[in-house]
């Protein structure tokens, strides 16, 4: 306990430090970067122009009243009580302050449902815990996780800038387009949202809903998950990188060569050293947020991998449990995540790491049979 | 339990004494007492929550809990402030004033209230006791939304169950409270003539028949969704999980006014007692009351704006809400024109109503900004929320509930309370809560989601501003606890009116209330 409260301290203490390069008060929404999101930053202005009016005219008079009718300076009750001229008035004006308001806010609304016409369309699903992004139109699919250590998380290294909003692959965008959102998930209900680009939907798993945006400036914009998911909801960000026409086009022959690499792993077959290495980051990233790196998972919650009788059985019952979960908890599906070569390279990795010395190597080509042969370019969710 | 010794002096029928007498009374003070009592021991309780989950918060990283059992503790505060302290403190104080206010004798079904009451501690038990399962407490917010309460453990179900007992004890409480003030009102009593307090209730009450059952169907859906094979809520089966959300708020909205309407009647009471003056709109009191129940009913959708529904339905329930601004507005008119030209002074029940006024109608003013559809699915699942409930909760419903406490201990218990502590609880309490509450408008306009354990460096002030704050706010309910128990104990006699423009029949009886009162109806003129 000692130590905890000594790390608290100590990072109490370099906190103040950096708090004066980091101050920024905000009292606003976020510097819009769309039109919808221009249009909520007027919105929400004018709305707390009308409140604060009639804050101060009705606290205004209820001061004054406190301050003048007070017993203590004399003054004698009146007893005046209803009066319907006065009730009237009190109830029209604010119904005709409202009508004002809504007006505006209903061409908003219709504003923001109106997603036709998009230039391009991208799915987004959401999991437990982080963003799946297939470009519908460019044929390019990922994920994106926190990229986040969780030295910084736990305290054990500084925070860098972006801490908690930073991710190893960022949704890219080209500006000045109408991007179309299919939003779902796969598991429990997420939310998409990226402030700036105003442009929030929830994921519900089983409906796809759309929403849409059209970024006006290049430029990096972060969101995160705004519905509770689960353990690590405050840890699945959202990082959309505005760019050039250009820059996208090159963006999406990158992310194209890669998508080829990642077939050719598929059909090779590795050593338990390749293995091991890659299944380590592929557990890391995927598994050990419930599993916990230790392999020991957390009691009541989320059961250990190591010692446990499908990390250490046979060997097909643990690719099935990876490849198809485990209906009614928390254990999703990864088949339709993980590639071939991803999959076998963590099941390696489960099985010989920690005490699981079974010494067992899972090769892509062994994933693809499990799967039944039919999909072994698994890692691409667009194809299912 | 030294009131207990001493509230039993004040009767001598021969009833059990010492803990068989709470077990089994039928005395609707005794059970006002009781609830009071649970809902002041689960302000501790659920806020010493609220303290671990501001601790946790003051800085970014992870310092004293995980991520998991951070999510247990927001979810335990929510269903125990909401069921376990504001419910049952608002049935305390309608146990106690709706038969004195109205001179009957008793409550309409005295055995119904006793059960009323007692099932409610073995619900806190199986919330509570939760946290010791395996896999922790429940963690999947208040709101229980599927298809996360679907994966969870044992507790989940615990707490379908605690939902059901707390839900019936709210029917049968209802049922009680409308029978007593439909039929046991004293000769002469008109509805028109009964005391706000007594109106907000009898609304209350008929809003919990009508929308408790609602809530029960849907947790009973969720119980069999979880162990049964159904698929309600599961794509997969056919089902949707948005339709819990529809059923959940269409209980849940009015839920929030079951939360509020009370107050409203409290404050009524205490305004014009201090400002020595009648309440300005009595009748309109009544139809703005019964308006804003009346939509609470066609609102609930607000909730879930970012649902994805068609734009017509986000229109209608943006109006549909906005709406509800209009007979809100008539009743803070209202108030603030009872004190005008009062002759006003400022005890502490006096200082917690205008502190309500003021900043419930802030609670309500976000409250207006996130009706704008717009504005909301901006701000939906952000601290902004978390602002805006806190303030129509804490500076609304539990300040209400402070100055009825202040308002009338010195009836129930013969004995005035301590007004320079009092005041103390009262000016820390109100500073406290707007260093905690205020900032938080700015967390989530600059997009900090809420429910969340840890944060980004851009949070970091206005988070240790509120972490300052809600240890200041914390620490100073104990001095109500101080304030309360002093009380019970002794102090300064209280004279029958006890306050100088004191209005209604409680206060034409004895201080401390005797133990039976109105056996014989009074008539009033």
């Amino acid at each position: 306990m000692k130590g905890k409260w000594q790390r608290v301290g100590m990072t109490g203490a370099a906190l103040a430090f950096s708090q004066s390069t980091l101050a920024e008060y905000a009292y606003n929404l976020q510097t819009p970067a769309s039109q919808v999101a221009q249009d909520v930053f007027d919105l929400h202005n004018l709305i707390m122009l009308v409140c604060l009016g009639i804050f101060i005219v009705v606290f205004g008079a209820m001061f004054y009243s406190l301050l003048k009718h007070r017993k203590s300076a004399g003054h004698q009750a009146a007893h005046f009580h209803e009066n319907t001229t006065v009730e009237v008035i009190w109830t029209v004006i604010p119904f005709v302050i409202l009508m004002g308001m809504a007006y505006p806010a209903a061409k908003v609304v219709i504003d923001m449902k109106d997603t036709t016409n998009p230039d391009m369309t991208i799915k987004i699903t959401g999991y437990q815990w982080k963003w799946g992004y297939d470009y519908l139109n460019d044929d390019i699919s990922f994920y994106s996780n926190l990229a986040t250590p969780r030295e910084q998380i736990v305290g054990s290294a500084a925070k860098g800038d972006n801490y908690l909003l930073e991710v190893d692959e960022p949704m890219v965008v080209p500006v000045g387009k109408r991007v179309r959102l299919l939003i779902t998930a796969n598991d429990v209900l997420h939310a998409w949202w990226v402030p700036a680009l105003g442009a929030k939907q929830d994921a519900i798993p089983g409906f796809i809903r759309d929403s849409w945006f059209k970024a006006d400036k290049i430029g990096t914009y972060r969101g995160q998950c705004v519905e509770l998911c689960g353990k690590d909801h405050g840890f699945m960000p959202i990082v959309v990188e505005v760019v050039s026409e250009a820059d996208y086009a090159a963006w999406v022959a990158k992310k194209k060569g890669a998508a080829q690499t990642a077939a050719a792993d598929n059909a090779k077959s590795f050593e338990l050293a390749e293995l091991m290495g890659r299944g380590e980051k592929v557990y890391e990233a995927n598994c050990a947020a419930c599993h916990q790196a230790s392999g020991m998972g957390l009691p009541g919650a989320f059961p250990a991998i190591n010692g446990s009788k499908i990390a250490t059985g046979p060997i097909a019952d643990h690719i099935n449990i990876v490849l198809n979960g485990k209906p009614g908890t928390a254990m999703a599906a990864f088949g339709g995540q993980l590639s071939d070569a991803d999959i076998a390279a963590v099941v390696t990795y489960q099985r010989n790491a920690w005490d699981n010395k079974t010494g067992d190597l899972a090769q892509p080509a062994q994933i693809a049979a499990a799967r039944g042969g039919a999909a072994s370019e698994a890692a691409a969710p667009a194809a299912q | 339990m030294s009131d207990a010794a001493h509230a039993h002096d004040d009767h001598g029928h021969g009833h059990p004494s010492g803990v068989m007498r709470w077990l089994t009374t039928t005395n609707h003070k005794d059970i006002g007492t009781l609830y009071l009592f649970f809902a002041l021991i689960m302000l501790f309780v659920a806020g010493s929550m609220a303290l671990l989950i501001r601790a946790e918060l003051f800085q970014p990283g992870l310092q004293l809990t995980n991520p998991d059992f951070f999510n247990q503790l927001t979810t335990m505060h929510g269903l125990i402030m909401i069921f376990g302290v504001i419910m049952p403190a608002f049935s305390g104080f309608a146990n106690w004033q709706v038969p004195l206010m109205l001179g009957a004798p008793d409550m309409a079904f005295p055995r119904m209230n006793n059960w009323a009451f007692w099932v409610l501690p073995v619900a806190g038990l199986l919330l509570m006791g939760s946290f010791w399962l395996p896999g922790g407490a429940v963690a999947g917010g208040w709101t229980m939304y599927p298809p996360l309460f679907i994966q969870g453990g044992i507790s989940y179900d615990l707490t379908i169950l605690a939902v059901h007992i707390m839900g019936l004890s709210s029917i049968m409480g209802s049922i009680n409270i409308v029978t007593t003030i439909l039929n046991m009102r004293a000769p002469g009593l008109t509805l028109m003539k009964m005391p706000l307090f007594c109106w907000t209730w009898l609304i209350t009450a008929y809003l919990l028949i009508a929308t408790m059952p609602v809530l029960a169907g849907a947790v009973t859906m969720l119980l069999t969704d979880r162990n049964f094979g159904t698929h309600f809520f599961n794509a997969a089966g056919g089902g949707d999980p948005v339709m819990f959300q529809h059923i959940f708020w269409f209980f849940a909205h009015p839920e929030v006014y079951i939360l509020i309407l009370p107050a409203f009647g409290i404050v009524s009471q205490v305004i014009p007692t201090f400002a020595r003056k009648p309440l300005f709109g009595y009748a309109s009191m009544v139809y703005a009351t019964a308006s804003i129940a009346i939509l609470s009913f066609i609102v609930w959708a607000h909730h879930m704006f970012t649902v994805g529904m068609p734009a017509a339905a986000q229109l209608f329930f943006m109006f549909s809400t906005m709406l509800i601004a209009v007979p809100t507005g008539v009743k803070v008119f209202n108030w603030v024109a009872t004190m005008w030209k009062g002759s006003m002074t400022f005890e502490t029940p006096m200082l917690f109503a205008i502190a309500f006024v003021c900043l419930f109608t802030i609670g309500g003013f976000s409250g207006l900004v996130l009706a704008i559809a717009p504005v909301d699915i901006q701000l939906h699942d952000t601290y902004y929320v978390v602002a805006h409930f806190h303030y129509v909760l804490v500076s609304g419903a539990l300040f209400s509930i402070f100055a009825g406490i202040y308002y009338w201990l010195p009836k129930w218990t013969g004995h005035m309370y301590d007004e320079t502590l009092g005041k103390w609880h009262f000016w820390l309490s109100v500073i406290g809560m707007n260093i905690v509450f205020f900032p938080m408008h700015f967390l989530g306009l600059a997009g900090m989601p809420r429910r969340i354990p840890d944060y980004a460096l851009q949070f970091t002030e206005f988070n240790q501003i509120a972490t300052v704050g809600a240890f200041i706010f914390g620490f100073s309910q104990l001095i109500f606890l101080i304030v309360v128990l002093k009380t019970i104990k002794g102090g300064a006699k209280a004279t029958d009116r006890v306050w100088e423009g004191a209005e209604g029949l409680e206060w034409t009886l004895p201080s401390p209330a005797p133990y039976h009162t109105f056996e014989t109806a009074p008539v009033v003129k």
